[in-house]
């Protein structure tokens, strides 16, 4: 919110050190955003009238302009062209500083000398327009050589930019600021003045206001207001307007704008001749209405949305023939706006209930900056002082209006005020730090708590606190306000210890490992994003569900990954299309599967209230690398993998070339990682040629692709660490022996391996060292050469036992159909 | 009257379907198909002999010529596809490598070293100096219900504080009932619903972890991104306890001469609230563009649990009492290292990943 320092000058008064100020708002949550300076650099601004224009030769975009501003012609080099000789605008002569310290200089273009500049609205920092020069004509009489500042009446002045935070609406206006700054420094505050009604005939004489609804409209205040002159505002109420950020409409607009910046409550004008029977009424808006809002959209109304436990409900304001006029507290409809022509207003200052004004503007996707208070909850009790203060200010404009006498009030439910228990000790075992009873009176009453009661005390806020809640819940709130008060910088610290160790569950232990081991191994850790397009989840997964984003920021990012190969290979060719493609590239991030295709749901508490249980995607937690450095691919893949098993004990995972492989992954090139209990781990291999195709330019090759499931990796690995046998070798020297074995091409190495490693407990080793496919071996077999070694603890093994253990190797071979080759 | 140049057309539609049927190879495909639709065809030089008709008769010769056209290239690119995938299974059978009979020591690996990601890295980091700080380390899953997400965190539905966090939604069930995480803070929530479970309370626990924010990203944010969330819940804890636990950690992050300091602030699930400022790590204090001549920098939001949030897990609020706190992890990253753009981290440029050790 923009704070204009003279207007909150008017309520409390200020520390003349404007950083002390800022800091006292900041200790209060106040916080200040934002410091404008209004009227600055304008000092040297004066008012000159332009005498002539001639063009210049070789340009058309700027003009020589001769200008009288009280001391002889002066020749200006001007590009705008929103003027005519006799026009009267702003001259920065040589030598002025106008805002942002922009000097004014001597310049020469085209051959002539200009002498200063002539100025936008929005060089001055005067307004947003810069259309062109600033016309003075049109808002003053012009004097020539008067100072800009003076002709205008523009009074220096700050503008603070304040955060004003969501639970704090009373703190939303500028007699609220006021309000706490007065309670910080003691001070007495001054509120604005106010009219009284005028004599004669009751406003009942004339409208009529009634709610039908009490629990969406908590009060409804009307009054009416006759012989209204609609016209500008002065001068002075405009520039307050412009200052914080808002339009000069008209004198009526323009007061029911001071009065919600100033007080926090939004009010709203009707020409009271376009209201049937000049009568107010609230309900809720039926199915099959619609309104007109000022915004010129016709919008159905009571039509239930999206939002979790929305009834469509959808509070109006309707005139005497039952007609909807309004979205209530939210905005007017377009019939009964206050015009040139208006003589007699009625305004209508109310309450309305917090949660339908939120669920309607969200649905209709309106907000304005009545339903922005409404919503987060306005003073009850405010209606009528904002009407007075109202027509105070329409006074000043118009000061022959007359103000019916006995205002029309209907009340209907308003927030009960709760009665918040403090107990002995409550402040200290919240804030750790006692503060005294009577400090603790002080700084409730400064913001006009009330407290009563001896030690235990009982709080009432006042009611434009609708943020302080009802029970304990009240007690952190009334807490939280004398922190507030007292300051947070006085509170004390401490940091605490307690007796339960901190320190990583075992799974992030190992997941840390797994990252340190891909580093190691040369990866380079990446982030790819989460949210994927159509077109990349069907590349993979063109059968599968996907969990889409309803709301998406842009198509591509719409539905959320079930992979992350595509991301990484995506990332590696941009790399490589800057010809850094020699690198590996890797992740360990969340993939995520839809409920339909997931193997175990994931069910939780979710629903209004948490009252149901829904079925969420699953989220698998995975590390994918990509191997796209020279002469990568499947082989140095499996030789990767192997280095990363070694180093997390899982040697024994067997790389089984499948029919069917993971998406993404070459269909003949690729194989899974998996357990004695066929439990996968994950896949190794190369990216399938058609995928970098599809994802970019660069020409074909070979990328190695790892992709482990971290669930399974880590609770294996976990496992291995858990259960470590560490074996001291054995004292007798073992034996080495090689077998060369013709094994049918459809009997995986590994599962030969471990038949030799299981045939007898002599066996300690066996290592798979050279595989000859080719001449001399029969159709749909390979060679398979492995080297084992040999041995026993308590003694060096015998010839003899070596024989009979080599037969026993080879029948152990023959079993899976593999020969010893002649 | 002549002859409709059409007059043979179904015939020399069928020729033109058993030219594409009889296409064995792809090489064939590419060869013929100028003959079949393209400049060279029968169907061009049909579209050409049209312009000497009527309009009349044009408009509708024009459109049965069409409908052939379609029908040929429909054949054409079905055909296409059939060849494509014949060929593919022919170049991936020819390219086949059991991998169960690589042999490790026989390969020859490319040597290169890696760098870990610099936002897993300074995750460790703060990780380690709260695990120092006697904190366990939890995760969370990142869809959420709206329940965890909102409104288990004293959030109704509707309610104008849920502004402060622009919502992904997923397309799951009822509208606006599954979201994808906000924030970490929904694994507050499932881990004292868990240690109320199993009676298991207290909770000391950072929750580190990937948000999402529908913000167009820029060089301050990305609409994916992490936080750390802090909890306890404990007997006996108060605010004093909170500010400690920042200041420490500032003190062990940012190193010793760096303070920290609270101000009032406004978060639905904790009350007292406070946003917690740093010294700011650029002019430690002195005051420059980056803190707004202000010598702070703000960092997170944090405070007591609400009493709300308490009750919505059935913790007794008379007997245990907690704080949490929350920030950036990407932005600790962006200060350590002096990030200019912080979309650099999404872009995985080679250039940039190494650079870290
Ligand atoms: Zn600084």
């Amino acid at each position: 919110m923009k704070i204009p320092l003279s207007w909150l000058a008017e309520f409390v008064d200020l520390p003349a050190d404007l950083d002390a100020l800022i800091a006292s708002m900041d200790d209060l949550g106040l916080v200040v955003e934002g410091v404008e300076r209004i009227g600055e650099g304008l000092e040297d601004v004066i008012v000159a009238r332009v005498n002539t224009i001639t063009p210049i030769e070789g340009a058309d975009r700027i003009r020589l302009i001769s200008v009288d501003a009280g001391n002889g012609p002066l020749d200006i080099v001007c590009g705008a062209m929103n003027f005519a000789v006799g026009n009267h605008v702003p001259l920065a002569p040589v030598g002025a500083v106008l805002p942002g310290n922009f000097v004014i200089a001597e310049r020469r273009m085209k051959g002539v000398i200009s002498n200063g500049m002539l100025c936008s609205a929005r060089e001055l920092r005067l307004s947003e327009d810069h259309e062109g020069l600033m016309l003075l004509d049109a808002l003053i009489t012009p004097v020539i050589g008067e100072k800009l500042t003076s002709a205008l009446g523009i009074v220096p002045d700050v503008v603070l930019d304040v955060s004003i935070e969501g639970n704090r609406p009373d703190a939303w206006s500028i007699v609220g600021i006021a309000r706490d700054l007065a309670a910080r420094f003691g001070q007495v505050l001054r509120l604005p003045a106010t009219a009284l009604p005028d004599d004669g005939a009751p406003t009942s004489s004339l409208a009529t206001a009634t709610i039908a609804v009490p629990d969406l409209c908590g009060r409804l205040t009307l009054s009416v207001l006759t012989d209204v002159v609609v016209g500008p505002s002065p001068q002075h109420l405009a520039q307050r307007l412009t200052m914080a950020g808002m339009r000069p409409i008209s004198n009526v607009v323009d007061a029911s704008n001071l009065v919600m910046l100033e007080l926090g409550q939004p009010t709203h004008p009707y020409d009271a001749s376009l209201v049937a029977g000049s009568s107010i009424g609230v309900r809720r808006a039926r199915s099959g209405e619609s309104l007109q809002t000022l915004d010129d959209v016709t919008r159905p109304l009571a039509q239930p949305g999206r939002g979790l436990g929305d009834s469509g409900d959808d509070c109006v304001i309707v005139d005497g023939d039952d007609q909807v006029i309004g979205l209530a507290g939210i905005m007017g409809g377009a019939s009964s706006e206050i015009s040139a022509a208006t003589t007699t207003v009625l305004l209508e200052a109310a309450f309305f209930d917090p949660m339908t004004i939120a669920r309607s503007s969200k649905r209709h996707g309106l907000r304005s900056e009545a339903s922005n208070r409404f919503e987060r909850g306005v003073d009850p009790e405010l209606a009528l002082f904002a009407a007075a203060r109202f027509v105070e200010l329409l006074r000043q404009s118009s000061p022959t209006l007359h103000w019916m006498s006995d205002p029309l009030d209907v009340r209907g439910e308003t927030p009960s005020v709760p009665s918040v228990t403090l107990r002995p000790g409550d402040v200290q075992r919240s804030l750790g730090v006692t503060i005294d009873e009577s400090e603790v009176r002080r700084l409730l009453t400064s913001l006009d708590f009330t407290v009563t009661g001896e030690s235990t005390l009982i709080v009432t806020p006042p009611t434009r606190r609708l943020d302080v809640r009802d029970g304990a819940a009240g007690r952190a709130d009334v807490i939280e306000e004398i922190a507030r008060l007292y300051s947070y910088s006085r509170l004390p610290r401490h940091t605490p210890t307690w007796p339960q160790p901190g320190g990583l569950s075992d799974r992030q232990k190992m997941r840390r490992r797994l990252r340190d081991v891909l580093v190691d191994l040369g990866v380079n850790e990446a982030w790819t994003p989460t949210l994927g397009s159509d077109e990349d989840f069907a590349l993979l997964h063109p059968n599968e569900s996907r969990v889409r984003v309803t709301n998406p920021l842009a198509s591509e990012e719409s539905v959320l990954r079930r992979s992350m190969i595509l991301g990484l290979v995506r990332a590696w060719a941009r790399n490589a299309e800057r010809g850094l493609g020699d690198v590996v590239l890797g992740e360990i991030g969340v993939v995520f599967t839809h409920p339909d295709d997931a193997t175990t749901a994931r069910v939780v508490r979710g629903g209004n209230g948490g009252s149901v249980k829904l079925t969420l995607p699953s989220e698998n937690e995975r590390a994918t690398i990509i191997l796209g450095r020279s002469g990568d691919d499947a082989t140095s893949a499996v030789a990767f993998w192997n280095a990363v098993a070694s180093r997390l004990d899982l040697h024994d995972v067997v790389v089984r070339s499948t029919s069917e492989v993971a998406a993404g992954l070459h269909p003949t090139r690729a194989a899974s990682l998996e357990l004695s209990t066929g439990e996968v781990l994950g896949w190794v291999g190369e990216v399938d040629p058609a995928l970098l195709g599809q994802l970019s330019t660069i020409a074909a090759r070979r990328l190695g692709v790892l992709d482990l499931d971290l669930d399974v990796v880590i609770k294996t690995a976990l496992e291995r660490q858990a259960n470590q046998y560490v074996a001291v070798p054995s004292r007798f020297p073992s034996a080495a022996l090689d077998l060369a074995l013709v094994t049918p091409q459809t009997v995986h190495a590994a599962d030969v391996a471990q038949a030799l490693r299981a045939a007898s407990e002599l066996v300690q080793d066996v290592v798979l060292f050279d595989v000859y496919q080719g001449p001399g071996l029969p159709q749909g077999t390979r060679s398979l050469a492995y080297a084992l070694c040999l041995g026993a603890d308590d003694r060096t093994l015998s010839e003899r036992e070596l024989g009979d253990l080599r037969a026993q190797l080879i029948a152990a071979a023959n079993a899976l159909g593999a020969v010893l080759r002649a | 009257m002549t002859a409709s140049p059409l007059a043979q057309l179904q015939e020399q539609t069928t020729d033109l379907l058993a030219t594409v049927a009889a296409w064995q190879t792809l090489d064939e495909l590419l060869e013929g198909e100028v003959f079949v639709t393209g400049k060279r065809s029968i169907l061009s030089a049909l579209q050409k002999s049209l312009g000497s008709l009527e309009p009349e008769a044009r408009k509708g010769a024009g459109a049965q010529l069409q409908e052939a056209r379609r029908s040929v290239e429909a054949a054409v690119a079905q055909k296409r596809a059939e060849l494509e995938s014949a060929a593919r299974i022919v170049a991936l059978e020819a390219d086949r490598l059991d991998l169960g009979d690589v042999v490790s020591s026989a390969v020859r690996v490319p040597y290169s070293h890696g760098h870990p990601g610099i936002v897993a890295a300074t995750q460790r980091e703060l990780e380690d100096v709260f695990v120092g700080m006697g904190f366990r380390v939890a995760d969370g899953p990142e869809v959420e219900t709206d329940w965890y997400n909102f409104e288990a965190l004293n959030i109704p539905p509707a309610h104008p504080s849920r502004g402060m966090w622009d919502t992904f939604y997923v397309e799951l069930g009822d509208p606006e009932t599954v979201v994808l995480r906000t924030h970490t803070s929904p694994t507050q929530i499932h881990l004292m619903e868990a240690a109320v479970a199993s009676d298991s309370l207290p909770i000391h626990s950072v929750m580190p972890g990937r948000c999402y924010r529908r913000d167009t990203p820029d060089a301050r944010h990305l609409a994916a991104f992490h936080q750390i969330e802090g909890l306890v819940v404990d007997r006996g804890i108060t605010f004093a306890d909170l500010a400690g636990v920042i200041d420490t950690f500032t003190k062990a992050y940012f190193g010793a001469d760096m303070q920290s300091r609270l101000r009032p602030a406004f978060f639905p699930f904790t009350e007292p609230s406070a946003e917690f400022e740093i010294t700011c790590t650029i002019c430690r204090g002195e005051g420059c563009r980056t803190c707004s001549h202000t010598g702070w920098i703000e960092l997170g939001g944090c405070g007591m649990l609400d009493p709300a949030v308490l009750a919505a897990v059935g913790i007794d609020g008379d007997e245990w009492s907690g704080f949490a706190f929350g920030f950036g992890i990407d932005r600790c990253a962006q200060m350590r290292h002096q990030i200019a753009d912080m979309r650099a981290l999404i872009e995985n440029d080679v250039r940039f990943l190494r650079q870290l050790s």
